[in-house]
């Protein structure tokens, strides 16, 4: 019961990260059709740079309750340097093929990890006691949870649903919409469309980045972390449907808990298991399960 | 690829252009003296690099000739490497018997796997490759006892039948008779790809890469062509793999990972994927520049990051454009 509860809890934690690096890779996708394999660049260079603001709060002695915001301020900042940077080189291909956008976002992946390597340097880093700090709570005698991890998925939860508001309900997320239908069309309605990209670039590498940024307490950030993690947010978006945010919803549930429970189950099938779902996926259902392309 | 870039030099009947054929002549050329006049180090290099330009013609039939971006082509790699790794292991030394079964397993995996990728195009085919490389990566880094793990499994080096090398140490079989093994077997399959690509069959690859739809109304079997031209990518990709694994002497997952599948498209974008002769150039120099490179910094990964947008932006159609500018060689 023990470990069923705590798989539960882990699964939810892991779809909560994957939600916001997989939401990223999305609204990207949905607005400019480029799949950005760097998003899990973002999401370790947000994990690193996490590391670096909590030890900068630790300094000032801010009380723990001010780390989750520190964390999440972190990564918008970090997001907004390196947002508007990126896609102005992205920028200057837009009119070219897909596959070389993609190969650009490629050329990103190498430069970061570099980036990151000069920076903090090759060895993993860890955050000390901060995850022990937020302490754990008692569902009954013997089962303990931390708080934590609750605390990451009632984060990603807020996100989601501030996204979704967003997205439908504000003039800026209805011109976001339009432009994902048709660019060409809200260019004749003067809309900047430019603008726009960059903005929704911005805010895709922001959920990247605060996604890495709210994993470093519960786990030490290594510099084949964004590599890894792009795997799994890969799986997500071809299960979800590609350019869906609901679609990366259901994604990160079904990656979060299927490698949950392969783990109990048999770990040897932690990945394959993942995988096995994508191809099923694609095979009987190609646009995933809630995805609008064919 | 769209048609603006890729046509923009009108194809030259062939025959006509005398100088045509210094292209190949040079590029193999090169190949055929290095060991005479490079030391042993930069002739193992240039092994991987043959073993890696084999794959690369393999997939520059897909992604030049026939338009789809394979983002997973590493997992043929690794197809080579594990055949080459058991086979040694058993006892099969024969280097001509490890080729034709890696041929074979590449064309058991690639058949299936090519059937559900073919019917996807544009960035969802290289999603969907990249999905069974990662597959095949995640069965080679967790079935321990099958395939190693992480640590791989080792290949004990093997050689051709044809010849008797039992004289000679690792290091003088690797840069001798080894060497010129492969690079006659680079000689033959280029020449087999160039024979592919000059084909019928070719031209409705390049027909289905400008316009589905007219090559469909020319009686052109799209799809059946895209199966073919996957398998056959596979195919060389597998042979590549078998020699890229002989100097490293080992069969690891990394082969398979998709960092890896994304050096093999930088490759093939270096040395110009719209040029027949591109992957030959791209393997060779991808190679050499990155030892270079890491001897003298660990950010080479920066240095190549900031090349390959280089080349996406300003040289998309790589350094054979610039070398061959008649584009007599063009896909």
């Amino acid at each position: 019961m023990l470990s069923g509860v705590n798989i539960l809890v882990g699964g939810a934690f892991h779809a909560a990260v994957l939600f916001l690096v997989a939401g990223g890779l999305q609204i990207v996708f949905g607005v400019q059709k480029i799949i950005n394999l760097a998003c899990g660049s973002f999401y370790a260079i947000g994990a690193y740079f996490g590391i670096s603001a909590l030890a900068w709060a630790f300094k000032l002695h801010l009380p723990v309750a001010t780390f989750i915001p520190v964390l999440l301020g972190s990564g918008l900042l970090l997001a907004l340097v390196l947002g508007p940077l990126v896609e102005r080189v992205l920028r200057s291909i837009y009119h070219r093929d897909e596959h070389f956008q993609l190969l650009l976002t490629f050329a990103f992946v190498l430069m970061f990890e570099d980036i990151i390597r000069m920076i903090w340097g090759a060895s993993p880093r860890q955050t000390e006691n901060i995850y022990q700090a937020f302490g754990e709570i008692r569902l009954a005698s013997g089962m303990n949870i931390p708080a934590y991890n609750l605390i990451v998925i009632a984060v990603a939860i807020a996100l989601s649903l501030a996204l979704g508001w967003f997205l439908q309900s504000t003039r800026f997320g209805k011109i976001v919409r339009a432009t994902a239908e048709n660019a060409a069309i809200c260019e004749a309605l003067c809309i900047d469309v430019s603008k726009v990209y960059m903005a929704v670039f911005t805010l895709g590498v922001a959920l990247g980045t605060t996604g890495g940024a709210l994993v470093v307490p519960a786990t030490a950030a290594s510099l084949d972390m964004g590599v890894e993690l792009i795997v799994d947010a890969f799986a997500v978006v071809v299960i979800g449907g590609l350019g869906s945010m609901a679609g990366a919803l259901i994604g990160a549930l079904i990656v979060g808990f299927t490698r949950a429970a392969a783990i109990w189950i048999y770990p040897e099938f932690e990945m394959l298991a993942i995988y096995v779902l994508v191809i099923a996926v694609l095979i009987f259902r190609p646009r995933g399960l809630l995805g609008k392309f064919t | 690829m769209s048609a603006a870039e890729t046509t923009a030099a009108p194809p030259v009947a062939k025959g006509t252009a005398k100088f045509a054929y210094a292209v190949p002549l040079i590029g193999f050329g090169v190949f055929a003296v290095f060991p005479y006049i490079a030391g042993p180090h930069y002739t193992i290099l240039m092994f991987s690099a043959m073993g890696f330009a084999i794959a690369l013609f393999g997939l520059n039939l897909l992604f030049g000739y026939t338009g789809l971006l394979p983002f997973g082509h590493a997992m043929f790699l690794a197809t080579g490497a594990y055949t080459t790794a058991y086979l040694t292991a058993s006892k099969y030394l024969s280097l001509e018997l490890i080729l034709l079964t890696a041929a074979a397993a590449a064309t058991v995996i690639a058949v299936p796997v090519g059937l559900l990728c073919i019917r996807y195009i544009k960035i969802y085919f290289g999603m969907l490759t990249l999905a069974f490389s990662m597959l095949l990566y995640s069965f080679l880094f967790k079935f321990y006892q099958i395939t190693g793990g992480d640590e791989g499994l080792r290949i004990k080096m093997p050689t051709p039948s044809l010849l008797d090398l039992s004289k000679l140490d690792t290091l003088a079989i690797l840069t001798g008779p080894l060497y010129y093994f492969v690079f006659g077997l680079l000689v033959i399959l280029a020449f087999i790809m160039w024979r592919i690509v000059d084909s019928a069959f070719g031209l409705g690859l390049r027909a289905i890469r400008e316009n589905e739809q007219k090559a469909k109304y020319l009686g052109v079997n799209v799809q059946r062509c895209r199966l073919v031209a996957f398998v056959i990518a596979g195919i060389y990709g597998a042979l590549g793999g078998v020699i890229v694994a002989i100097p490293v002497g080992l069969a690891d997952p990394s082969l398979a990972y998709w960092v890896q599948s994304g050096n093999l498209v930088f490759m093939v974008l270096l040395g110009g994927y719209t040029n027949f002769f591109g992957p030959l150039l791209g393997a060779a120099l991808f190679i050499l520049f990155q030892d270079q490179l890491m001897t003298y910094t660990e950010y080479w990964r920066l240095t190549f990051g900031i090349l390959l947008a280089v080349i996406v932006i300003f040289f998309p159609n790589g350094l054979m454009a610039i070398v061959d500018r008649r584009g007599w060689w063009s896909t």
